[in-house]
């Protein structure tokens, strides 16, 4: 019995100087001069600019992912052609690469110097690299697989017996879709869409690369952190960083209450 | 089951969508990296891949990350257990936060772990700057990975035979060896395997922590990082190419394993 109470005293000592005590101080350190000056590092103009940045990244970037997520979904497991194999792996590869790696790739494609196609965007007068669109390319990027990867098996899961009997009773494809599969498939999405929203959140490596981090212009609340940080004002950087751990823990909240709606579809 | 008797809305338009959006946001990307680790040719690429500064960022990448994932592995095995097996006050809250590192960004997780075992450390533990603090990072963002994956194969293993075990006389070590042990290793493999190509690729909690010191705090993606900023895309790409491989490679070989782990579940 002892070794039953050391094994769970040791699993959570390693949790709690890991994870537990190191997050609670960051929480303690925004708040060492007072919630007001907390509060005034998180409204200033660049602070309230840069969490507004952070939602238009969010706002695109998450509608877009979900739609292509179940379509991508609906096509893997119902269409049977070549090269399904290879598109369901495909659709894993933002997983392998390194956020550094999705911004330098966006250079490449986007950039005004490097960029295969980034002149002739620059000759439309559409900036991209350094610029809003950018940013919202990388969010998609590294959020891309989240919806797909969690709608797949739920798919899967119920089966086409209700979407025949739908069929046979003279719905169209889309009522079909709109009326069975999505509503079957509506907690696998869900789930998928807060792990979306989390990761476009607090995207920073990929987002870093290709903003330029022109402060109170591309400088979204992760990379407003690292800035403040910099700046060695670290209670802004403390605050910002409190928002987003607030954010997270509800991201968690959400999760928890979704998996075992997810769980009995 | 496929059915071909439902017919599927625009069959073709919506495969089209699918592979067009993918192409535009990750794959045309990634080729555009590799097109330009290659642009001057084969002996460029290797002399960008194998200059002291991106050899020493890549031994690091490489040796951290195999360290942070034995430890996961201990570690992982470890909490996972405790989870399953063990009861206790606010078990389900814990369980919970098991997947904080997921959902925290990463600038926040370095900063984290600076405000705890940096400068200001309020114990006085300092590994800023060092090759601890790369570890501590690493191991920071890839906590959930064998948790999660080990979790639900401990769930469905039967007691019965750990029961016809110990009744047979078998310590509860000869048990866990030679019972628990061999039923959990495809899944703590596969959440190695995870683990491992995170920690390849990490950026975000690294940059405030370990000070990006060349040669001896520099990580892999630090050091692409540096060479983007210096204007150098061709090393950068190089070392990312190197990067995608690794993980590439883990990736294919996790997904044996976990495919070893869901028939084991069946």
């Amino acid at each position: 019995m002892r070794s039953k109470y050391a094994l769970r005293f040791i699993a959570l000592a390693y949790l709690a100087l890991l994870l537990g005590i190191p997050v609670v101080l960051v929480f303690v350190n925004a708040f060492q001069d007072g919630i007001g000056a907390a509060w005034d590092a998180v409204t200033t103009p660049e602070a309230q600019h840069a969490f507004w940045l952070t939602f238009v990244m969010v706002a695109v970037a998450v509608p877009l992912n979900t739609i292509f997520g179940v379509v991508a979904a609906l096509v893997i497991v119902r269409q049977r052609f070549r090269g399904r194999a290879l598109l369901n792996a495909a659709i894993d590869l933002p997983f392998a690469v390194s956020p550094v790696v999705v911004g330098l790739s966006l250079l490449l494609v986007y950039g005004t110097r490097d960029g295969w196609v980034g002149n002739w965007f620059a000759e439309q007068g559409i900036r991209i690299i350094f610029s809003t669109p950018g940013m919202i390319l990388a969010t998609m990027f590294v959020s891309l697989p989240f919806v797909v990867r969690e709608t797949i098996p739920v798919l899967r899961e119920i089966g086409t017996e209700q979407e025949q009997a739908a069929a046979t009773l003279g719905a169209g494809p889309f009522q079909t879709f709109f009326r069975i599969t999505l509503p079957a498939i509506r907690w696998g999405v869900a789930y998928g869409v807060v792990l979306t929203t989390a990761r476009a959140l607090g995207e920073f490596g990929a987002v870093s690369i290709v903003s330029g981090k022109l402060q109170g212009q591309t400088e979204t609340a992760t990379l407003h952190v690292e800035a403040e940080f910099r700046r060695f004002n670290e209670t802004g950087a403390y605050a910002t960083s409190v928002v987003l751990c607030v954010l997270a823990l509800v991201t968690l909240l959400a999760m928890n209450l979704i998996k075992p709606k997810e769980a009995r579809t | 089951m496929v059915s071909r008797a439902v017919p599927i809305p625009g069959a073709a338009l919506s495969r089209g969508l699918a592979i067009g959006y993918l192409s535009i946001v990750a794959l045309i990307p990634l080729a555009a990296v590799v097109s330009k680790s290659f642009e001057n040719g084969i002996d460029s690429f290797w002399n960008a891949v194998t200059s002291p500064q991106a050899v020493a960022s890549l031994k690091l990448t490489l040796g951290a990350s195999l360290v942070v994932v034995l430890i996961n592995v201990l570690f992982g095995t470890l909490i996972a257990w405790v989870l399953v097996r063990d009861e206790f006050p606010g078990k389900s809250v814990v369980n919970s936060l098991i997947d904080l590192p997921f959902a925290l960004p990463t600038i926040v997780a370095g900063l984290t772990l600076l405000a705890f075992y940096g400068p200001d450390s309020p114990v006085g533990i300092n590994v800023a700057f060092t090759r601890t603090a790369v570890v501590m990072a690493l191991l920071f963002v890839t906590l959930p990975f064998v948790v999660r994956a080990v979790q639900p194969v401990l769930l469905e293993l039967d007691r019965e035979m750990e029961q016809a075990a110990e009744s047979l006389g078998a310590s509860r070590l000869t048990v866990f060896r030679r019972i628990i042990l061999p039923n959990l290793t495809p899944a703590i493999l596969a959440g190695a395997g995870l683990a491992f190509a995170r920690a390849v690729g990490e950026f975000g909690s690294l940059v405030l922590i370990t000070g990006n010191i060349p040669f001896k705090t520099q990580a892999a993606s630090v050091f692409i990082f540096s060479m983007v900023e210096s204007d150098n895309p061709i090393a950068a790409s190089a070392v990312s190419v190197v990067l995608l491989v690794i993980a590439l490679v883990v990736l294919l070989v996790f997904g044996y394993f976990s495919k070893r782990a869901l028939r084991h579940e069946e």
